[in-house]
Order: C-alpha cells, then sequence, then structure tokens
C-alpha cells in the first residue's frame, strides 16, 4: 500500500468511526493555526490518544522513522526499545524525562510548540510512559521560562494522569538540557554531564532506565501514535518522512517558527520568513555550521541532504547574517559562550574551548599564527571530552575556517592585514548565559510562528 | 628453635617493617601531590610506592609469625587480627592488631580497586593515616622494655619527620590547572539541594 | 584446524575523572601522548597484541583510575 492510499484508508477509518484526522497532506501538524492549547479543543481536533505495548511503540516509531528532535537525530524508536530492553532485564520501571528546555539560544521551536500544544507533549511522553511500564513522567524545563508556566497551565487540565507527572526547574545554562546532566540533576542536583560510561537508558533517574526526548520528539510521537505511519509519511521524504519545526532568525523580516516537511527547498523556508538570497546562515544552532544562502537555495530541509551540502540539521534553527555579516566574528562570540557554557570537569572543555576562543578573537586581530594553531588544535580537541559539547563548538570552527579560508578569504585576508572589518558581531542570538551588549538583541522574545502565507500567527 | 633468635628477628623485622611503611606512606602522600621529575617521574614514585608496600607486607609477616613462633610471650594469631585480647601487654599489641585490620582493608580494597567504588577505594586508603602511626606507637610503647631503647627512638623520630616533611610538601596550596579549573564549576554550576531523594 | 578467537583491547579513558596526572604516557610514551594541557591523547583503535601489557600497566598506573582497558571478542 502507499503512503497514499493508507492515508486515505485512514482518513476514511476515522470518518466511519466519526472523528475526523488532520489532512495528511497538510504541514501545519504541530502548530495549526487558530488552535487554542486548551484540553477541550486539542481533544476535539486530535480524538483520544490510543493504548499501547513496548513491541508496538517501538515498532511504530521504527516504522514511521522519526529521529530525535533535540539535535542528535537518534532514531526514536531505537532508544525506545533499548529502554524497554532494560527495563525488563533489571526489572526497574522505568522513568520518561520531555526535554523541553531547548538550551541552544537560536532556537525557539520547543518554546512555541509547548506554549500552543502543550498537551500533544504531554500526550507523547504519557504515551512512551504507558509503552514503557514507567511510573513517573519529569516534564523538564528551564527556570522561570514561558514553557514551565504553559506545562503548569496544562497539566491542571489533567488531573487524573495514568502515572505521576511533574514540571520541574533546571538552572538556566547550556549545558543543563543535556540528556545525562537532566538525570544527574534529577538525581543529585548537578546539572552537569553525567559521561558516556553509564548509559541512562539503563541507569538514568533512580538507578532506573529513563528515556529523555525532545519536547518536539515526543509531539511527533503522539500524532504518529493517534494517526499512524501512513498519515505520518504522506509529507516528507522517502528515508525522512514528516515535518519538523524550524526557528529561522537574525537578519531576516519576519523571524520565528515555521513547520515544513522535510525536503522543502530552504529556500522556500527563507523565503516565508522574508530572508535575502545569498548570505551566511548559521544553520542548526551554535554548535552547527555556516551555510553560503545562495549555494544552499535548492537543498532540501533533511538530515541527509543538509550533511551532504555541508550544512547540519541539529537544533532545526538557521540564523541568517546581515550582507557584509562578519562569519569570523560571529563565530569567536560563538566559541567564547562555549567556553563559559562548559561544565568545568574535563580537560579538552575546560581548557580547548577557551584556547580555541582566543585563537578566533586573536584570528580576528591579525594573528596569523592563530590560523595554525586553531588547526592543529581542533583535531586534538575532538571527541575528547566527557560529552558532545566541545565537539560542538570544535565543528562550528572549522567550519568558519573552511568559510574564511576559501569564499571568504578576502574578508580573511582584510583581518590579518590588520584592517579588521565593520561588522558588528551580534547578529547570532546567545541569550541571557552571556554577557549582553548594548544593542544587541538577546533571545527573541514573543512566540511568533510564520505560517504558510508567511504571515505572523 | 632458639626463641631468642625468633624474638630478635620479631623486634628487628619490625623495625624494618616500620621503616618500609613509613617509605611507603611518604611516597603515597608524593604521589598525591604529584611529585616526580626528570630522573624519577610520578609513575615510578607510584611503582615503588605499591612495591614497597608488598616488601613491607613481607618483613610485617615474618615479625607477626617470629612473635607467636618465639613461645615466650603469651600471644597467638587471633591476637593479630583481634586487637586487645592478648595475654600479654595487649594494649599495645592491640594497637599493633588494629593496624594489622586497616592494613588488611587496604590491600584487599586495593587489590580489587577496578571493581569498588572510587569513593570506597579512597575512604579505606585514607586510613593509611591512621594506621601508620598506629603501627608507630605500636613498636614505642609494647613493654619488652625495647621500644624505649635509643636506636629505636632515632628511627621512630626520623620516620615521624619523613611523614611531616612529605605533608608539609603535600598541604602547599594545589595551584595545578586541572585543579584550578574544576574549582571553578562550583561557582558557574552549585549544585541545587533539590530534595531528591527517589 | 584450532581456530583462535581474537580480543581485541583498546585504551579508553573517562574525561571527566581524568586529572591530568599524565603516569600513563610516562608507562606508555610509544602509544599514549599528552595533548598541550597535560591530557591523554589515545590510540583511536584496537592495540596491536605486544602493547596490551604495557597498555596494562598504564592503565594500574592511573591514581584516580580514569584510564581504562575494553576488553572486546571478535
Amino acid at each position: 500500500m502507499t503512503a497514499t492510499e493508507l492515508a486515505t484508508g485512514a482518513l476514511a477509518l476515522n470518518f466511519i468511526i466519526g472523528h475526523a484526522m488532520p489532512d495528511p497532506y497538510a504541514t501545519d501538524r504541530l502548530l495549526p493555526s487558530g488552535w487554542s492549547p486548551s484540553l477541550a479543543d486539542h481533544l476535539a481536533r486530535l480524538g483520544p490518544m490510543p493504548r499501547t505495548t513496548p513491541a508496538q511503540l517501538a515498532g511504530l516509531l521504527q516504522a514511521a522513522g522519526l529521529l530525535g528532535r533535540g539535535g542528535a537525530g537518534f532514531p526514536t524508536g531505537r532508544k525506545v526499545s533499548a529502554v524497554a530492553a532494560a527495563v525488563i532485564s533489571k526489572r526497574l520501571p522505568a522513568v520518561v524525562v520531555a526535554n523541553c528546555c531547548e538550551g541552544d539560544p537560536t532556537s525557539l521551536k520547543d518554546r512555541v510548540l509547548v506554549e500552543r500544544s502543550p498537551h500533544l507533549v504531554i500526550d507523547g511522553a504519557l504515551h512512551a510512559a504507558e509503552a514503557l511500564g514507567a511510573d513517573r513522567v519529569v516534564l523538564a524545563v528551564h527556570d522561570d521560562s514561558p514553557a514551565r508556566f504553559a506545562l503548569a497551565a496544562a497539566l491542571a487540565e489533567r488531573p487524573q494522569t495514568s502515572c505521576e507527572v511533574t514540571v520541574v526547574e533546571i538552572p538556566d545554562r547550556y549545558i543543563a538540557s543535556e540528556a545525562t546532566a537532566l538525570v544527574r540533576y534529577l538525581n543529585s542536583g548537578d546539572a552537569r554531564p553525567a559521561g558516556r560510561l553509564v548509559p541512562i537508558w539503563e541507569t538514568g533517574v533512580g538507578g532506573r532506565p529513563t528515556l529523555v526526548d525532545n519536547a518536539e520528539t515526543l509531539a511527533q510521537l503522539a500524532l504518529i501514535a493517534r494517526f499512524g505511519t501512513g498519515w505520518f509519511g504522506a509529507v516528507g521524504t522517502a528515508t525522512e518522512p514528516g515535518t519538523s519545526l524550524i526557528t529561522v532568525g537574525g537578519a531576516v523580516q519576519r523571524p520565528g517558527v515555521v513547520e515544513v516537511a522535510h525536503g522543502t527547498p530552504l529556500a522556500s523556508v527563507l523565503g516565508r520568513a522574508g530572508a535575502p538570497s545569498a548570505g551566511w546562515a548559521l544553520l542548526g544552532g551554535l554548535a552547527g555550521r555556516w551555510v553560503d544562502l545562495s549555494a544552499v537555495a535548492g537543498v532540501g530541509f533533511s538530515t541527509a541532504e543538509l550533511a551532504a551540502a555541508g550544512g547540519t540539521r541539529g537544533v532545526g534553527s538557521i540564523i541568517v547574517l546581515p550582507p557584509g555579516g562578519c562569519v569570523l566574528g560571529e563565530t569567536a562570540r560563538i566559541l567564547r559562550y562555549h567556553a563559559d557554557a562548559g561544565a568545568r570537569q574535563c580537560g579538552p572543555c575546560m581548557f580547548g574551548l577557551p584556547a580555541i576562543a582566543a585563537d578566533m578573537i586573536a584570528l580576528g586581530s591579525g594573528d596569523r599564527g592563530a590560523l595554525d594553531r586553531l588547526r592543529r588544535r581542533l583535531p586534538v580537541i575532538n571527541g575528547r571530552g566527557g560529552c558532545g559539547h566541545p565537539d560542538g563548538a570544535v565543528a562550528l570552527a572549522a567550519s568558519a575556517l573552511a568559510v574564511l579560508t576559501t569564499r571568504e578569504s578576502g574578508h580573511l585576508h582584510q583581518h590579518l592585514t590588520g584592517g579588521g572589518c565593520q561588522a558588528q558581531p551580534v547578529v547570532v542570538p546567545l541569550g541571557w548565559a552571556s554577557a549582553p551588549r548594548p544593542g544587541a538583541p538577546s533571545r527573541p522574545a514573543g512566540s511568533a510562528i510564520i505560517n504558510s502565507t508567511g504571515r505572523h500567527s | 628453635m632458639d626463641t631468642q633468635i625468633l624474638w630478635f628477628a620479631s623486634r628487628a623485622t619490625g623495625a624494618v617493617s616500620l621503616v618500609l611503611f613509613t617509605a611507603v606512606m611518604v611516597l603515597g602522600i608524593l604521589t598525591a601531590g604529584r611529585a616526580g621529575f626528570a630522573g624519577f617521574p610520578r609513575a615510578a614514585v607510584l611503582r615503588l610506592h605499591r612495591t614497597l608496600s608488598l616488601t613491607a607486607v613481607a618483613f610485617l609477616a615474618v615479625h607477626i609469625v617470629s612473635a607467636i613462633a618465639d613461645g615466650y610471650v603469651d600471644l597467638n594469631y587471633w591476637d593479630v587480627i583481634i586487637p586487645f585480647g592478648a595475654g600479654w601487654d595487649p594494649f599495645w599489641i592491640g594497637l599493633g592488631s588494629v593496624a594489622v585490620d586497616l592494613l588488611i582493608a587496604i590491600g584487599i580494597t586495593s587489590a580489587l580497586r577496578r571493581h569498588l567504588s572510587p569513593t570506597l577505594w579512597r575512604v579505606v586508603h585514607f586510613s593509611a593515616y591512621a594506621m601508620w602511626p598506629l603501627a608507630l606507637l605500636h613498636g614505642w610503647g609494647n613493654s619488652g622494655g625495647d621500644g624505649q631503647e635509643t636506636w629505636l627512638i632515632v628511627i621512630d623520630i626520623v620516620c615521624v619527620a619523613a611523614v611531616l616533611a612529605s605533608l608539609a610538601y603535600r598541604l602547599r596550596p594545589d595551584r595545578h590547572p586541572d585543579t584550578l579549573a574544576r574549582r571553578t564549576a562550583q561557582v558557574v554550576h552549585p549544585v541545587r539541594d533539590t530534595g531528591a531523594d527517589r | 584446524m584450532i581456530t583462535r578467537s581474537r580480543t581485541e583491547v583498546t585504551l579508553r579513558v573517562d574525561p571527566i575523572a581524568c586529572r591530568a596526572h599524565g603516569l600513563c604516557a610516562e608507562e606508555m610514551p610509544e602509544a599514549i601522548t599528552l595533548d598541550e594541557w597535560g591530557y591523554p591523547i589515545l590510540p583511536g583503535g584496537p592495540l596491536p597484541p605486544e602493547l596490551v601489557r604495557r597498555a596494562r600497566a598504564a592503565a594500574a598506573a592511573c591514581p584516580v583510575l580514569a584510564l581504562r582497558l575494553e576488553q572486546r571478542r571478535r
């Protein structure tokens, strides 16, 4: 059966049962316009969640090809299987953690999702909890974040849940929303990554098998559970079905969050946001890659296509630099942020990240030796940290070097000969964890959604 | 066998054990203090610490066995590990027994180190700071009259001086970059009291 | 014919436990080097069999047990 036939059949079946499923070909699945966050509206639109078992859920997710939306892109079905296996072998109930923190300051999608559709995220978390026999669900948010209030209000509408659901506030640090850091914080109040030796799907919160999933992943899971893999895959690509939320920011006319089907050309995404058609953009977040907008206009938004074009999906954000924006200056600022954001518990991060940040700043001031030092240090730091944090900083720095030594070599020459540049490198938002600079845009306020007509809602 | 020889052997090996355990203490303290130089690197300090500890245990075994085999005083093998029950000089012998108990714990945890929690190993290993003075006092106080002999007093003073000197080295402010960098974590990532007891 | 199963031994370090004592590199300079900040850079893949004994010594030399040997049967 083709996806079309499956979707049509499911549509018909739902019609017969008396409940219409959302149009599978529409891409406004997670954030339909005009949808209120109340439980009554949520159920009226989508109907109830079905029951499930561990094998059913893992199989469903694997067939749907759902990938994590938190940045790592790990197949969600495999994660659920691993936790389910640990529940059996350790004879302990699981814990489900919904990661609604969104630590990357370039990304707004989780906040918008949680404010608009908190029940979808809670549905996904509870469904996974039911499948895994978990007796506890944690909704992790940063201190005093808008998401915290949205989730608390949504939970108040659900006094009877199948297991204990609590909203837990996490310290507002970039590293604190890393999966093992969340688990460690819940166990001991220490919000720092716990390393790669003890896998959290076996030994996590309270020593129990723990599933940590991004808010958007759980929302997608809730839709797949209701409407099936055929419906899910009616849009998107063959290798990556479905939709994703993308944050577009920086020097664009209509910054905000948009939901697109995988495979949608970047030019279409950027056009809706009113972005220029040329220039540099940071793709994937603070641990992302620099891409030339004119070169990637035709590249579809999907993990495979972006990687092939020298980009990365990351946290699904695109920050566009204005004409004349300085990749070097922005990168130096982001590397300094990465250096400050580290957990201070492993050598490559404690010493390597400040070193490459200083090198990038020195490069901007005309130090030619800095280029050699960067080339020497980046491969040494890569892969040797206690978590993936230094790897992200290294990848960003390497991407910047590639840009500066090829397409932007003229601009680099300008820096090296002491000319510097006129650009004010304050475009990429670094949130409140970095020192505020006058006139610098802080974390974008408001939960703007760019809908299909390019209008804000 | 002439019990006089056994008695002398026990005293002599006791003194040698003390000197060796003092060297082991000093080398252990120096290892933790990151001491080492070009001719004698840190790995060598650690290796010598471990090797000498085995040598010291060997001499200690001879010390214990010869003291018991020589039937002159009322000691049996239980008194080696159960303190303060000996028929002769129970207090000062008992100090030695406590030291032996701690040594057994240190030895077992070190042999099985890879399979134990790091904290457990560290706590037990730290009891060396109790074991060593107990051994010293045991040697000084036992009332065969030998404890107060000049040569033994001199050895005691030299051993105490060596350990105090290495502690002075160890307790100087830690300026290693790794220590300083990790300390900043407490400021940047303060641990919260979440009341998490689940 | 007897087929022998090989055991692959790889050196692994726990970066969070590592305190840059550097004893591992002193024990086994042919395989372990220190980066400019004193932290070990390990060979990526399985060790040649003749180096396994030295690797065990290097792992035993670590005062904080950050260096371990990972064994995989092939």
